[in-house]
This record gives C-alpha cells, sequence and structure tokens, in this order.
C-alpha cells in the first residue's frame, strides 16, 4: 500500500533555497531537508542544524585503538612471549608508541568513514524521493526542500500551502510504501 | 588610555604603554649588569634562556609572516601587522647577542681550549665550533633575518599607500626564498646557541623542535595580545571569534607537531641507547630535573591537547587565552630545560632568570608597541581585507 512519505517543492536559486530553508525552520519543522547540486554556503545554520556527533564517535575509536595497540603489544612482550630487546625492559612503553598512534589513527579513520555512514543512515539502496521525474533534476539545476511526511507538524494541505507561501514551485506529495 | 580609531584602524595614545615596557627593559638591563658583578657565570646562563625565549618568539613571528604570504591565507590578514611588527626586534636582539659572544666562555665547554686538546670529539668538531666561526655564523643568521623583515615590512607598508600594486607578489616570492633560507638559519641557530651547550652531543631534529617551539609561542602570543586589545577596546570587531577559533586550530595543530617532534627525538635516542646521546635525556630526568620534565609534558602537550581537542574550547576566548598563556610560560621552561641542565645538577631558580628576562623582554615589546602603533593595524589597501575581516569558516 502507498502513503504519502515526503512533500517536496523547488526553488529556482540557491539563495532562495536559503531562506526558504530559514522559513522552514522557523516555522518548527524538524525532518526536512534540502537538496542543491553543490554545497551552499551557511545552509547548516540556516536550516538550524546541531554540529555533527561525528567527532565524538572518531574520539572514542581513536582512544580504543590506542588502548588495543598498546594492550596488545605490552600483552605480547610480557605475558605471551616475553623477550628481552637490546637490553630494555619487557614492559618498554616507548618502543610500542609507534604502533600505538598507528593504531590510534587507523581506528579514528574507521570511526569516521563508518561513523559518517551510520549517522547518514547509508548504505540505503532506494529513498521514496527517487520517483519523482522532476527531483532527478537536483543533480543539474534543481534546488529542493522536501518535508518528510513522519514531521510531527507534517499535514498534507497546510504543509502545501505554507511551501507555495515560502516560494516553493512544484509542490508534489511523494508517495512510497509504508514503513 | 589606548584609543582605536576602528574607520582608519589605526591605535593611538600607546605612550604609557611603551614606557611601562621602557622601563621595565631599562631596569631590568641594569639589575642584569647588577647581577653580572654577584655572579657573571649564573647571569650568562639566565641571560641565554631569556635570550633564546624572546628570539625563538621572533623567528615564529617571522615564520608566520612568510607562511601567510606563501600560502596566499586570507584568515590571518588581519594580524599580520602583529607578526610584521614583532619582526623589527631583530636588530635588538643583534645587540642582545653581543653579551652571548662575550659570555661564550662561561657558556659553551667547547670555547675552553685546553679541553679541546684533550677531547677527541671537540678536535673532530673544531672546524664548526670555534669561536671565530661561531660569531660569524651569528651575525650571519642575523642578517638574514634582518634582510627578510626589512624587506616584507617595506613591501607590505608601500602597500597601504597603493601606490605599489606587486607589493603583494614580490611578498610572496621573497617568502618562497625566505623560508628556505629561514630553515637554514634557524637550524643552525639552534644548534649553536642551545645544543652545542653540550658539545658531545647531537640531535639532528633539534633545530626543529626549536622552530616549532618558537613558532607556537608566536600564535600563543598573538593569541594573547589580541585579547589584550580587545580587553581595551581596540580590534574587537575586526579580530573576530572566527580568527581566534583559527588561532586555536594553529595552536592546536603545533602543539601536536611539536609533541611529535619532542617524541621523535626521545625515541631515536632512547632506542640506540648510545651514552653520549642518552646523557642528555639522563640529566634532564635527575632530582628535580625530572619534575620539570614532566611538568613540559603535561603542560605543554598534554593539558593543552586535551582542552583543545573540542571545537567549543577553542572558540572560547577565556579558555583559549588560558592554554595561550600556559603554552607560553612553558615555552620559557622548554628554553630552560634545555639551557640550565648543562651547568646545574640540580633546579636552582635564581631573581637573574627574572631580571633578564624582562630586561630583554621590555626593550623588545616595547619596539613592538611602537611599530605596531605607527602603521593601520590591518594592511588597508589589501584586496583581501574584507574577505578576512568577515571570514567564516
Amino acid at each position: 500500500m502507498k502513503t504519502p512519505r515526503a512533500m517536496i517543492a523547488s526553488f529556482d536559486t540557491p539563495g532562495g533555497l536559503l531562506h526558504a530553508a530559514e522559513e522552514v525552520r522557523d516555522k518548527g519543522y524538524t525532518r526536512f531537508d534540502c537538496h542543491s547540486s553543490f554545497p551552499i554556503h551557511g545552509m547548516d545554520d540556516a536550516m538550524g542544524l546541531k554540529r555533527s556527533p561525528l567527532g565524538f564517535i572518531v574520539g572514542g575509536m581513536a582512544v580504543l585503538g590506542a588502548v588495543v595497540g598498546m594492550g596488545l603489544q605490552g600483552w605480547v612482550t610480557t605475558v605471551d612471549y616475553p623477550l628481552i630487546f637490546s637490553g630494555k625492559p619487557l614492559w618498554s612503553w616507548q618502543a610500542y608508541i609507534i604502533i600505538t598512534f598507528a593504531m590510534l589513527v587507523l581506528f579514528g579513520a574507521f570511526g569516521t568513514v563508518l561513523g559518517m555512514l551510520f549517522l547518514n543512515r547509508l548504505p540505503r539502496w532506494h529513498h521514496p524521493l527517487f520517483t519523482s521525474d522532476r527531483f532527478a533534476s537536483v543533480t543539474d539545476d534543481g534546488f529542493f526542500i522536501s518535508i518528510e511526511a513522519d514531521d510531527p507538524k507534517f499535514d498534507p494541505e497546510q504543509t502545501a500551502a505554507f511551501l507555495a507561501s515560502i516560494g516553493g514551485k512544484d509542490i508534489e506529495t511523494i508517495e512510497g510504501e509504508a514503513r | 588610555m589606548i584609543q582605536f580609531d576602528s574607520s582608519t584602524f589605526t591605535l593611538s595614545r600607546t605612550g604609557s604603554l611603551q614606557r611601562i615596557f621602557l622601563v621595565s627593559g631599562v631596569i631590568g638591563l641594569a639589575l642584569s649588569v647588577v647581577a653580572w658583578f654577584a655572579d657573571s657565570q649564573h647571569l650568562y646562563q639566565s641571560y641565554l634562556v631569556a635570550f633564546a625565549f624572546w628570539t625563538t618568539l621572533a623567528l615564529g613571528m617571522l615564520f608566520f609572516t612568510m607562511l601567510h604570504h606563501v600560502t596566499g591565507a586570507v584568515w590571518g590578514l588581519v594580524i599580520r601587522r602583529s607578526s610584521e611588527a614583532m619582526m623589527t626586534v631583530f636588530p635588538l636582539l643583534l645587540l642582545f647577542f653581543i653579551p652571548v659572544v662575550i659570555g661564550s666562555h662561561d657558556l659553551f665547554h667547547w670555547t675552553h681550549e685546553e679541553a679541546v686538546r684533550e677531547d677527541f670529539l671537540l678536535q673532530w668538531k673544531a672546524p664548526y665550533l670555534n669561536f671565530t666561526f661561531f660569531v660569524v655564523r651569528g651575525v650571519l643568521f642575523f642578517a638574514v633575518w634582518i634582510a627578510l623583515a626589512v624587506f616584507l615590512n617595506r613591501y607590505s607598508l608601500a602597500q597601504d599607500t597603493g601606490a605599489d600594486p606587486g607589493a603583494a607578489r614580490r611578498m610572496r616570492y621573497l617568502s618562497a626564498a625566505g623560508i628556505v633560507l629561514y630553515a637554514i638559519s634557524s637550524t643552525f641557530a639552534a644548534f649553536d646557541w642551545l645544543m652545542s651547550l653540550e658539545p658531545h652531543w647531537y640531535s639532528t631534529i633539534f633545530g626543529v623542535y626549536i622552530f616549532v617551539g618558537g613558532f607556537l609561542a608566536a600564535l600563543t602570543f598573538m593569541t594573547l595580545f589580541f585579547l589584550f586589545l580587545r580587553s581595551k577596546g581596540a580590534m574587537g570587531n575586526v579580530v573576530t571569534r572566527e580568527h581566534y577559533h583559527d588561532l586555536g586550530r594553529m595552536i592546536f595543530a603545533f602543539t601536536v607537531f611539536w609533541a611529535y617532534i619532542a617524541g621523535s627525538q626521545y625515541f631515536l635516542i632512547w632506542y640506540a641507547n648510545i651514552p653520549e646521546e642518552t646523557s642528555w635525556f639522563l640529566t634532564r630526568w635527575n632530582d628535580g630535573w625530572k619534575t620539570v620534565s614532566l611538568v613540559i609534558i603535561i603542560f605543554h602537550f598534554a593539558v593543552p591537547f586535551v582542552v583543545l581537542v573540542f571545537h567549543s574550547t577553542k572558540q572560547n576566548l577565556k579558555v583559549l587565552g588560558t592554554v595561550a598563556g600556559i603554552l607560553l610560560v612553558m615555552h620559557y621552561v622548554d628554553m630552560y630545560w634545555i639551557v640550565m641542565p648543562n651547568f646545574t645538577e640540580n633546579v636552582q631558580l635564581s631573581w637573574m632568570d627574572l631580571v633578564t628576562f624582562v630586561g630583554i623582554g621590555g626593550l623588545v615589546m616595547w619596539r613592538f608597541i611602537i611599530r605596531y602603533a605607527r602603521s593601520p593595524l590591518v594592511p588597508v589597501k589589501d584586496p583581501k581585507l574584507r574577505q578576512s575581516i568577515e571570514h567564516r569558516v
């Protein structure tokens, strides 16, 4: 069964999209997105987006990597297979720093990529927005705002009227499989 | 006391500030002379620490200016005049180099002929480490720095009148060549004035270590200086939170880089375990010096790293100012930690450390303020100025 999933409106210019985003934000919508083929300066503020929590994921992973790196070498050289190298103590933490650092960077990089995918809800193979023919121009010269149907403020008629009032054109309801 | 005209970007009524620095500098130097009669040997040691601190700071400022030109950075345009102003202290520092030359017999073991005669390594190094060549090199280093400072300042001021449309390009070309000269001269200056205090010891990364410390000192100095101006109601809407954020990022990056270089230096020496190399670190891991070493590790790296790693702290002027203050103090401690353990078994704080620091620093700051207030505080005719003031990431 198909149900409304989102409503899109197109805008002519990046500036128009930016101002429309501010209007949508101020109206109290929370589940909406702006689409353009290039990044628009100031869009984060206009949409009222908060800072991405990605840094904390990366930081956590980096610390984990350092602990794993140091722990692995420490365990091998002191417990599992103790060997004396060049007269230095078994627990020679200085020698482990390089691999610890490398593991920190490696885990941090994993955290960055995987965390980014997770926060962007990727991978996903399809989105109802792609059923709209008009929306395809977003990769070329189109600027769109989409408001999700599960936004608490979403109302088929009022939202359409609101999008028209802030300069949106070609307002279209996107239907998709019910979740 | 200070007055700022935001339409012409000029600073006026800095007279009392200049007087404070001049008077404290002269008093500091006068007391240093007194100290010379009391204990000339200790005075020279304290003096070298202060000299190293202020020279590396000025070198950091020179590097900042050149880096800025070479990369064509926009954000730092509004603070570049401060680094340009600090470059004008090199002639003064050349004068302050004279006592180092005079005191070289008390400072540098390799100047003792009888010691060199009995020491194979010192004989081996004598073609480089001898008094004449030491002085010639010192003068040469200063000649390079003074020349770069003079021309970079001249072009920059010529730009203000609008009479020289090619100034920006000339500054860029000069900086590109200047950075190479700077790398060579500052590396060997670090070898000469600081590393050769222990002439048997060597570390090829030492020049980078001193350079990073100086550059970090320059970044923290500028942060504190502009926070000071801001508190006096000057430049507040020119150097904005965005610029402090950028300074914070630079400080963070170079704190990490400093730790990376310091760690590499330690790591290689620890790994190879050759006595003539490890002795340098062993003396710094004894008694009171161990405390100083730990203080440097904690406050020159660990604390600034943990604090500045977050996005919000780099934008918080109070936090950023505090960290910058800590790091600037740590740069002095770092210089102290490099110089002093060569002479004393244990930490021996002395009033001479203070008077030499104030003596050199007072005059350096006096010269800096004079030059900074003499011209507009930003390059007013630079086409990128507006972009720099409104700069946002």
